[in-house]
């Protein structure tokens, strides 16, 4: 792959770089003794005056096709926010721009960015920015520190292109970051990024809660878990689930994905991976030089970025993590992207996803068999999407337990049921699953270890307890496999969940956090 | 009193407030507090107190203007019992001790029936007529009219979105003063049962929850906090507090010395010169204060008042 960047680029940048601090600093100092207005900075090479579009995640600002430097006008609300950490959960998020990550800011190198940070009056607390992307002294911080009902404004021209975190620099920074307070902004190359078809933002950041991952209600920060760096919930773009099912990303089969990653820690280094890609191209650390191909696990560390491109070739569901796994399987740093076909019925009937399964059954069944077995799929997804019959109380179960096996169980019986041969044994179409509810629950409760047969094949593994699930997640969940991938069967209640919870003896210790 | 001073902890040296032959040990522990102190004319405390007295039978309630005694502080203020306060952030030119003496605080925060008081007899500091040098443009901005706080701001709720000059004109009126960030500290850093409350986790928790929960649109009465070990309330919970020298943490001998702010303040250097940087709180009070400036006016942001105590006789007796 050719290097995208202009190679005199970053050298040109180098020469001005003394050459503006000291037009910077003069300003400055003509400036100082009004206070309340901005130094005046006339820059030859900056031509009009632009507003900065700037959106919430997982979209990007387009690509820039203007060919020259302008003056760029990015205006950004702090804002203290309640939203929903998890389902059930709330937390006061500190943001910039109402939500967690910050908005995506995409200028041009060369630009000069003006920069306004307003702090909502109902803050509580004073915030600034410091952006990455800034050249000077705590990039922007002291300039932009703002109390409650107050605005600041800076500017700062943008030397050197890359992709940069921002992020809150007031004290105590690891509160303010860990309340939400990061964002990333892309400081595009004068050439420009090779094209792609889809460009997406994705932020992880850790969240300090002094209430277990779970634990219902508005949720307060924890000063030891933070300093202790012991996070109660790592998540991709604000909050747990929030880049799965609906607001999954997607893309078409054939197409280039890039996406921004960025961590805004405040402690934890991300190791960012998509399960069932390959990046064909990363800019590591977000840096302008795409220095690597053919990657599978990038490392992003806390306050810094990285760019991946991969060509999509089959559909799926492609699970995004961070591959230290727990934070995945048991803290929330999970997401999708979702492929299809293009928009097309034919090739969309083709259901990729489905056709894996029908496959199996075809295998053993005849032609008939499939077509009943197409239908009933029809069926299922016809009643999934009709209100009135979505609304029965098993349905409801069905796709609550859905997204319970989706945060918890799929790693290992993976996204269809079918297991991990040898190793972790099926859920679709299992006969151990199906001839006894009650043994269902009590495995998830207390685990299980030692051989068990499923559908004639011999499994020798453990699972542990997930004893730490709510009541009616574990009745949801089994309800859901119970009533998927070719299994049939009545609800589990909440109340069968509560009463094997309180016959079964204490489990070992099993904690999570 | 005694009491008090056996159980504090080690930031907090003894009040010196008690009599008898510890008193006099105290003292001469404490030497550098009692330099401080200025050579006015003394009273023996028994004096003191019966002149407190004659004041209540001839003139009233010494609530406004009247001499506290230390034992019997003004009526709706508590007596802080002189300590030592330990900054959060220091230059190597600051202090790393501040010896504060003891002296009388508002039980509670100023509540707009309070100012509206205020307001009513000095028509300078009414929404309408305050000079924009003094307060910004967010004055009073709850209150429905210049003498109607209105159901935005019930009357026994905290005024908030006064500016640090309409705060100290308010002291000023009631004969008062605002603390010093080393008066308010000191009394923020006792818990409902130790003058230590960074090791009262139940307390430390009220606070973060705080800190954690969204700010309401209508802020509650004041008296809702549990009274600290000195008997004041809602020192945290409610609303952020003035103080007189809340500026004093971003001065660096130009008031527009971002290099020193930021030295101090932002990202990782924050906890640099930082006496305990795990102290999440008092990190958010230094870097609200800091975000300051005298006129605004801000939602979450009120005060209350402090007063000099009488000095005693028996603290400037030489140990023996």
């Amino acid at each position: 792959m050719k290097n995208p960047l202009h190679p005199s680029s970053p050298a040109r940048a180098a020469r001005w770089a003394p050459v503006l601090s000291s037009l910077l600093l003069a300003a400055i100092a003509l400036g100082a003794d009004s206070p309340g207005t901005s130094p005046r900075i006339t820059d030859p090479e900056i031509q009009g005056e632009e507003k900065a579009v700037l959106t919430h995640a997982p979209m990007v600002p387009p690509p820039i096709t203007r060919r020259h430097a302008t003056k760029v006008l990015v205006d950004v609300e702090v804002k203290e926010v309640v939203r929903r950490l998890a389902d059930g959960v709330d937390y006061l998020f500190w943001t910039f721009g109402g939500e967690v990550p910050g908005l995506f800011i995409r200028v041009r190198e060369g630009d000069l960015v003006e920069f306004t940070l307003a702090n909502h009056p109902s803050s509580k607390m004073p915030h600034n920015i410091d952006l990455h992307a800034v050249t000077g002294p705590g990039g922007g911080a002291a300039s932009s520190f703002t109390a409650p009902g107050h605005s600041s404004r800076f500017s700062f021209k943008a030397l050197n292109p890359g992709l940069y975190v921002y992020h809150c620099a007031t004290a105590p920074v690891p509160m303010h970051i860990g309340n939400g307070m990061y964002g990333l902004i892309l400081v595009e190359p004068k050439e420009g990024l090779p094209k792609v078809d889809r460009e997406y933002y994705v932020m992880q950041g850790d969240i300090y809660t002094t209430g277990r991952y779970g634990t219902p209600g508005l949720q307060t920060f924890d000063q030891e878990k933070a300093i202790d760096e012991r996070p109660t919930y790592v998540v991709f773009n604000g909050s747990v689930g929030a880049l799965v099912g609906d607001k999954a990303i997607t893309a078409n089969v054939g197409e280039t994905v890039r996406l921004y990653v960025g961590n805004g820690g405040p402690n934890l280094l991300s190791s960012f991976h998509v399960i069932g890609e390959i990046f064909d191209r990363v800019y590591p650390e977000g840096g302008t030089v795409a220095s690597q191909q053919n990657v599978q696990t990038t490392l992003v560390p806390a306050g810094g970025s990285a760019i991946v491109d991969f060509k999509v070739q089959v559909p799926g569901t492609f699970v995004i993590v961070d591959h230290s796994l727990s934070r995945a399987f048991n803290k929330g740093a999970l997401g999708m992207l979702k492929v299809s076909g293009k928009e097309d019925l034919l090739v969309y009937s083709g259901k990729e996803v489905d056709a894996v399964y029908l496959g199996r059954q075809a295998e053993a069944g005849s032609d008939s068999e499939k077509k009943v077995a197409s239908l009933q799929a029809q069926m299922k997804e016809a009643i999934k999407t009709d209100p009135r019959i979505a609304s029965l109380t098993k349905e409801i179960q069905v796709e609550k337990g859905k997204q319970v096996f989706m945060q918890t169980c799929f790693v290992c019986h993976q996204v269809e049921g079918q297991g991990v041969a040898g190793q972790i044994p099926p859920l679709a179409k299992s006969d151990f699953l199906m001839a006894d509810k009650e043994r269902a629950v009590r495995t998830v409760l207390q685990g299980m270890s030692g051989e068990v047969t499923v559908n004639g094949t011999k499994f020798n593994g453990t699972m542990i307890p997930l004893n730490y699930l709510p009541d009616e997640d574990i009745a949801n969940a089994i309800t859901y496999v119970r009533n998927s991938w070719g299994n049939s069967g009545d609800a589990v209640s909440v109340a069968e969940v509560r009463r094997i919870r309180s016959e079964a003896p204490p489990p070992p210790a099993n904690t999570f956090e | 009193m005694s009491l008090i001073g056996e159980r504090l902890g080690p930031t907090c040296r003894p009040p010196i407030l008690s009599m008898g032959p510890a008193v006099h040990r105290r003292i001469a522990e404490d030497g550098r507090v009692m330099a401080s102190s200025s050579s006015k004319p003394r009273l023996g405390r028994p004096m003191t107190a019966f002149l407190s007295v004659v004041c209540l039978v001839v003139f009233g309630s010494p609530l406004a203007s009247g001499s506290p005694d230390g034992t019997h502080p003004p009526a709706g203020m508590v007596t802080v019992p002189a300590g030592v306060y330990q900054p959060p952030f220091r230059s190597e030119a600051d202090a790393k001790e501040v010896p504060v003496k003891a002296f009388a605080l508002d039980r509670l925060p100023i509540t707009n029936e309070d100012f509206l008081g205020f307001v009513r007899a000095d028509p300078r500091w009414r929404r309408s007529q305050v000079k924009r040098l003094f307060a910004d443009a967010n004055y009073l901005a709850d209150w429905t009219g210049d003498l109607h706080p209105g159901v935005s701001a019930p009357m026994a709720s905290p005024v908030t979105q006064v500016s640090w000059f309409a705060a100290k004109a308010y002291a000023s009126w009631k004969g008062k003063r605002l603390p010093t960030t080393a008066e308010w500290e000191l009394a923020a850093a006792a818990s409902p049962t130790r003058p230590d409350g960074e090791n009262d986790v139940e307390f430390q928790r009220e606070i973060a929850a705080w800190h954690s929960a969204p700010s309401p649109g209508r802020l509650p009465a004041v008296g809702g906090g549990r009274a600290n070990i000195f008997g004041v309330q809602d020192l945290h919970g409610l609303v952020w507090e003035w103080v007189s020298d809340f500026n004093t943490a971003m001065v660096t001998g130009d008031a527009r010395g971002d290099a020193g702010l930021e030295r101090r303040l932002f990202c990782g250097s924050g906890s640099q010169a930082a006496k305990n940087p795990s102290d999440y709180a008092a990190f958010l009070r230094f870097g609200l204060r800091s975000s300051l400036q005298a006129p605004y006016a801000v939602h979450d942001l009120g005060f209350r008042c402090a007063q000099d105590l009488p000095e005693f006789p028996v603290r400037l007796s030489p140990a023996p």
